[in-house]
């Protein structure tokens, strides 16, 4: 890619490309709300000069998650990851092949070193040295250690490259892994999903290329301000869920209008990513519970492809239903019954007590006499 | 003494017992002990409290369809719920009811706990002291609103209820359910405050409200008050007097040990049958025992 562009801030350029400043305003605050950036953010996202250095490293997947990221088009965001960032290196967007890209790999690598951003797409094969994924010659193992041991940042984009995704599912002859398995030189940002969102990825990139940092993640390498919370906690549904309407079998009465999935397999309870808030390529209600599926749990290691799709998942941590007890007077005043036959008991008790004391005396009388009788 | 005599004796000391002046045991609120007032007109049924409640307790939920967290009335993993009251003849009318511990200000909980495991704190807050509780359960049999609850289903049993979590509020945090409620429908203050602040939203809106703050007086006076526009009996709150349940139990039971009267009955009555017992049985063996029994 060239670098001519480099004197001219990130405003400048886009604008040179037709982007007017309401579409980059429109775009860059989507993205800056998703990671949780402030608005002052944005003005020093239009002054970012130096676009950061992308090696974007293609292993054991679909390449569902760069189509993904190419179809969120509102405005073009292929046109803008470009101008945003330079992607020196991705095997599926290259118009050049063979030895042409291998030579902008080590380029880039070099002039870069130690700055670059590796995107990882795709799941790792570790049986029998890493054979069953090769690139350029080079194992999937060789080359991950080669271009993430000298990058700045290492994101795992996508299922596989988090964790393994469908390569790693059973009986998993590849020995396919996720990058944080392999890779544990620095820390990797997981961006799980089947496949990720794509503003999921821009928004770690942004506050990258803004602020040098990375966004808070949780104990798997998963941002927070995506995967803090459960599908089940944002779902449009979920007033169905709360009041117990649930579609029993695909495409009947409850199906149709739009009832909570939760009885058809649906894992958003277990499930955390922001799908239900942010859907996909900037079309409202792209996203599997807006077109009528059940989450299958995508962004979850222990979910995707380890639980059948269609079975339900425990509740954790179960809510009120839409439902409320009524109030019940608790403390009624006893009925006259009640009361005549506790009378009755208590006047018997002081009645047998009196009777008692007054046959204790005769009682030893008996025995005198026989005493007597002896004597 | 003949059987009438130890009747009529009984019915005297009985009555003496009962005429016994009452204790001085009236317990004044303190004003600037903490509270909350509940405004059934404000809450919109969220159950945000509740859930708040179980997080801040770290309370199991109560399950009963494995989904939701169905809670009917206060139990062992319970110490907040919201209830609805709707008028069976008109739908238009309802009300929300939000129950947790009143925090009494004279309770009969802590009237009926024998080894002091609840306490009332000059601060506000009915507290419980799970090392001092042997477990009897007399607080559940004695609390009028029917709140302290039992973990029936441990083998270490404690009593559970609300106790405005002494945790969060030593920090300087609201009570979970307070802090979370969306409309204000609970606050959290000192009773002055909060009764200046129930009194100021009786009189601006009087129609709306029935025409008192309960809990001002009622059994002695909570520190938990509601407002409300049905009446409070609907909500399931008693409509007893302003007497505490304790100051009434309290005044017997001190009444009948006044002056020792009740042992004096009891073990005069007792030493009446020895003696006489004892007399006769001397009788009969002065005159051979033939003689029949004269009484």
């Amino acid at each position: 890619m060239s670098h001519t562009r480099e004197d001219k801030t990130l405003a400048e350029r886009l604008e040179a490309k037709g982007f007017g400043r309401r579409d980059f305003v429109r775009l860059f605050s989507l993205a800056a709300a998703a990671v949780g950036l402030p608005k002052e953010a944005l003005a020093a996202v239009a002054q970012v000069k130096k676009r950061p250095s992308v090696i974007w490293l293609h292993f054991q997947e679909c390449t569902g998650c760069t189509e993904t990221l190419l179809r969120a088009s509102h405005p073009e965001i292929t046109e803008v990851i470009l101008e945003a960032i330079s992607l020196d290196y991705h095997e599926t967007l290259f118009a050049a092949a063979g030895h042409q890209i291998e030579e902008a790999l080590q380029t880039a690598m070099k002039e870069n070193a130690g700055k670059y951003i590796c995107v990882v797409e795709g799941a790792i094969p570790t049986k029998d040295n890493g054979i069953y994924c090769k690139v350029a010659g080079k194992t999937a193992l060789e080359s991950l250690n080669e271009v993430a041991g000298n990058a700045a940042a290492v994101i795992a984009l996508g299922s596989c490259a988090s964790f393994g995704g469908l390569p790693a599912a059973d009986p998993n002859p590849t020995g396919a892994k996720g990058v944080p398995e392999i890779f544990s030189k620095k820390p990797v940002v997981t961006l799980p999903g089947c496949p990720a969102n794509p503003y999921n990825l821009l928004g770690v990139v942004l506050q990258y290329v803004t602020f040098g940092t990375l966004p808070k993640l949780d104990t798997l390498g998963r941002p927070t301000f995506a995967y803090g919370r459960t599908i089940h906690e944002d779902c449009p549904r979920r007033p169905h869920f709360d009041a117990g309407r649930f579609a029993k079998v695909f495409g009947d009465q409850g199906h149709r209008d739009g009832y909570c999935l939760y009885e058809l397999g649906c894992k958003g309870p277990v499930t955390y990513a922001n799908c239900s808030i942010k859907h996909f390529c900037d079309v409202d209600g792209a996203w599997p519970i807006g077109i009528g599926h059940p989450c299958a749990g995508c962004t979850e290691q222990a979910t995707l492809f380890r639980t059948p799709l269609y079975d339900t998942v425990q509740i954790k941590r179960p809510t009120p239903p839409d439902q409320y007890p009524p109030i019940a007077v608790e403390h009624p005043a006893p009925s006259p019954v009640a009361i005549g036959f506790g009378g009755a008991i208590v006047g018997a008790a002081i009645g047998a007590g009196l009777i008692t004391a007054k046959k204790l005396g005769n009682g030893s009388e008996p025995e005198k006499k026989d005493e007597k009788k002896e004597a | 003494m003949d059987r009438r005599n130890f009747l009529k004796s009984l019915a005297l000391a009985g009555g003496a017992a009962a005429a016994a002046p009452a204790i001085a045991h009236e317990k004044e609120a303190r004003p600037e002990s903490k509270g909350m007032l509940y405004d059934s007109t404000r809450c919109i049924g969220c159950k945000a409290c509740v859930v708040a409640c179980r997080e801040a307790n770290n309370l199991p939920p109560a399950q009963s369809d494995g989904l939701h967290d169905v809670q009917q009335e206060l139990n062992g993993t319970t110490k907040n719920v919201i209830k609805l009251y709707k008028d069976p003849d008109d739908p238009s009318v309802f009300a929300f009811m939000k129950q947790q511990c009143m925090h009494c200000v004279d309770p009969a909980c802590t009237s009926a706990c024998m080894l002091g495991a609840l306490k009332k704190t000059a601060e506000g807050p009915v507290t419980y002291d799970k090392s001092s509780c042997i477990g009897c359960r007399y607080c559940q049999v004695a609390c009028p609103f029917n709140v302290p609850k039992f973990e029936w289903y441990t083998p270490v049993p404690k009593i559970v209820k609300c106790e405005l979590c002494p945790e969060r509020t030593a920090q300087g945090k609201l009570p979970a359910c307070v802090d979370v409620c969306p409309r204000q429908a609970v606050i959290y203050g000192t009773r002055e405050e909060l009764l200046k602040e129930a009194h100021l939203r009786l009189e601006k809106n009087p129609k709306l409200y029935q025409p008192k703050v309960y809990g001002e007086h009622d059994l002695g006076g909570t520190n938990v008050l509601y407002l409300s526009a049905v009446p409070f009996t609907k909500l399931g709150l008693p409509e007893k007097g302003d007497r505490s349940g304790a100051s009434v139990s309290e005044t017997v039971q001190e009444g009948v040990y006044q002056s020792f009267i009740t042992p004096l009955v009891l073990y005069g009555g007792l030493a009446a049958t020895v003696f006489r017992n004892w007399k006769k049985g001397r009788k009969n063996d002065d005159e051979g025992g033939e003689e029949e029994e004269a009484s």
